[in-house]
């Protein structure tokens, strides 16, 4: 076997370890599925009507928050990679991985794939629970860049989990994972078009690399689809999902010296 | 312990101001000064749910350890074990209270009803701590789990987004506008925010205190019919 190959298995067998868990710990996939579900109905039931703003450019909240709570979603399934290697990190299971002959690059790959996979449950109940409550088919190019956009959310979170995880090495960092996401997804035009918010998030929210993302994946909940919304969010979460990785990698070998 | 108390939901005023802050715009929007008057009794209670949600987690956890049962085996009031809870929940409550009334006075937001009316807001808010803490209490009692307590944390979501918390009662959405007209965390909440946009009115704040005081009396029957249970069943 190739070295690619066997670094390509290694990558399918802890994706698929990772994403055993959901079959076997069904409960532990809910509050990341059940949370951006409550976010988007509640925050449609209570701002639905900033809509009625001149310049909000959409007649259904609902719409314009799918894809807030998609990422969302994508959010919490990458913090929740980052819980599970703290996990094997306090149980020692992970001295054993980095004791292999197996690549860093290829454990981290697994951590980020398995992140990036699991992305889809949450992002796919959202979307279906927007359908029934009557918001716009993005259309197939819509959903065609919206689901790799929500993967790499998935993966840019995963590897600031991992980076979490190998820094402090025990579960209690969780609330740093999950809410360092939490800011940076919400932290955008979330709630608003960039031109309807105030003070400090409009700042914040104009140099957030996800706000780009973001629009990348909403447009086509509220428009057309154009290449000239896709591939700044694209190059921007590709980015950090990129500069995240390196880091992890760093805390990996610091880790195995 | 301070996350869900104090941090998240000071991101939450700070996302919802920011994101919303436009609001004050649209027609039927109360007069206020800014967004943050309107949305900080908002934050606070929700610091007061989740402190109430905390200390329950906490005595579940007493449960499963077996702490509470050597409690119960000394000779203080069994009652009073529950009391003891709510008393620090009521502290709780007003430090939290005095401290989303230092931001929103640091950020630029005016209490209308001045000094008195500050006072009377961190007294509301010691009080509907107490008030959630009851009834996270009974919930701890009646299940002794703490992951069955902490599973109550989507509902306090519910709870707030259906309720006049964060919008007005005329510009929410159906069903929203109907469930948060029969929600009493809409009535508190108002209570709560009536000194902050405005003269102190007996209407809202009666009503607020009246809620606090139902949803109170409500959590500690509950408390008391579980702990009667729990002690019947010797578990």
């Amino acid at each position: 076997m190739s070295a690619a190959a066997a670094e390509l298995r290694t990558v399918a067998l802890l994706s698929r370890r990772a994403l055993n868990e959901i079959v076997r710990v069904p409960g532990a996939a809910i509050p990341g599925v059940l949370a951006p579900t409550i976010f988007m109905l509640g925050l449609t039931a209570a701002f639905g009507n900033l809509i009625l703003l001149p310049g909000f450019g959409t007649d259904d909240y609902m719409s314009f928050l799918v894809p807030v709570s998609m990422m969302q979603g994508a959010g919490f399934s990458g913090a929740a990679t980052g819980v599970n290697l703290a996990r094997d990190i306090e149980q020692g299971w992970f001295d054993r991985l980095l004791a292999s002959p197996a690549s860093r690059r290829s454990l981290l790959a697994g951590l980020v794939v398995s992140a990036s996979l699991r992305a889809l449950l949450p992002a796919s109940f959202v979307f279906c629970v927007g359908l029934a409550f009557g918001v716009t088919w993005p259309g197939l190019l819509g959903l065609a860049i919206a689901i790799p956009v929500v993967m790499l959310t998935a993966a840019v979170a995963s590897c600031w989990g991992a980076m979490i995880a190998l820094r402090f090495k025990s579960q209690s960092a969780a609330p740093l994972m999950q809410s360092a996401m939490f800011m940076l997804v919400l932290f955008t035009p979330s709630y608003a078009p960039q031109e309807l918010l105030t003070g400090w998030l409009q700042d914040v929210a104009r140099y957030n690399p996800l706000s780009q993302t973001l629009e990348a994946i909403r447009q086509g909940f509220i428009g057309d689809v154009s290449w000239a919304e896709t591939w700044p969010g694209l190059l921007a979460v590709a980015a950090l999902a990129a500069v995240l990785s390196v880091f992890a990698l760093r805390g990996m070998q610091r880790m195995a010296d | 312990m301070a996350a869900p108390i104090l941090i998240f939901p000071s991101l939450f005023l700070a996302l919802n101001t920011g994101g919303a802050g436009r609001a004050i715009d649209l027609p039927g929007f109360p007069a206020v000064d800014g967004f943050l008057d309107f949305q900080i009794a908002a934050a606070l209670m929700q610091s007061t749910m989740m402190g109430g949600l905390t200390g329950g987690i906490a005595l579940a956890m007493d449960i499963e350890t077996g702490f509470s049962d050597r409690l119960m085996l000394s000779p203080i009031s069994r009652f009073s074990m529950v009391l003891g809870r709510l008393a620090g929940a009521i502290v709780l409550g007003m430090l939290s209270g005095i401290y989303f009334l230092a931001v929103a006075l640091i950020f630029g937001a005016s209490i209308q009803s001045g000094v008195l009316g500050a006072l009377l807001i961190i007294a509301m808010a010691g009080l509907s701590a107490a008030a959630f803490g009851g009834v996270a209490a009974a919930l701890a009692i009646r299940t002794g789990r703490v992951s069955s307590t902490q599973g109550v944390f989507p509902l306090v979501f519910v709870l707030i987004f259906f309720s006049t918390a964060f919008f007005p009662e005329n510009l929410l959405l159906e069903p929203a506008q109907t469930i948060a007209a029969w929600n009493p965390f809409s009535f508190i909440v108002d209570g709560v925010r009536n000194p902050v946009i405005s003269e102190m009115s007996a209407g809202p704040i009666g009503e607020g205190l009246l809620a606090t005081f139902g949803v109170m009396a409500f959590g500690i029957a509950l408390s008391a019919l579980a702990l009667r249970s729990r002690l019947r069943s010797g578990g």
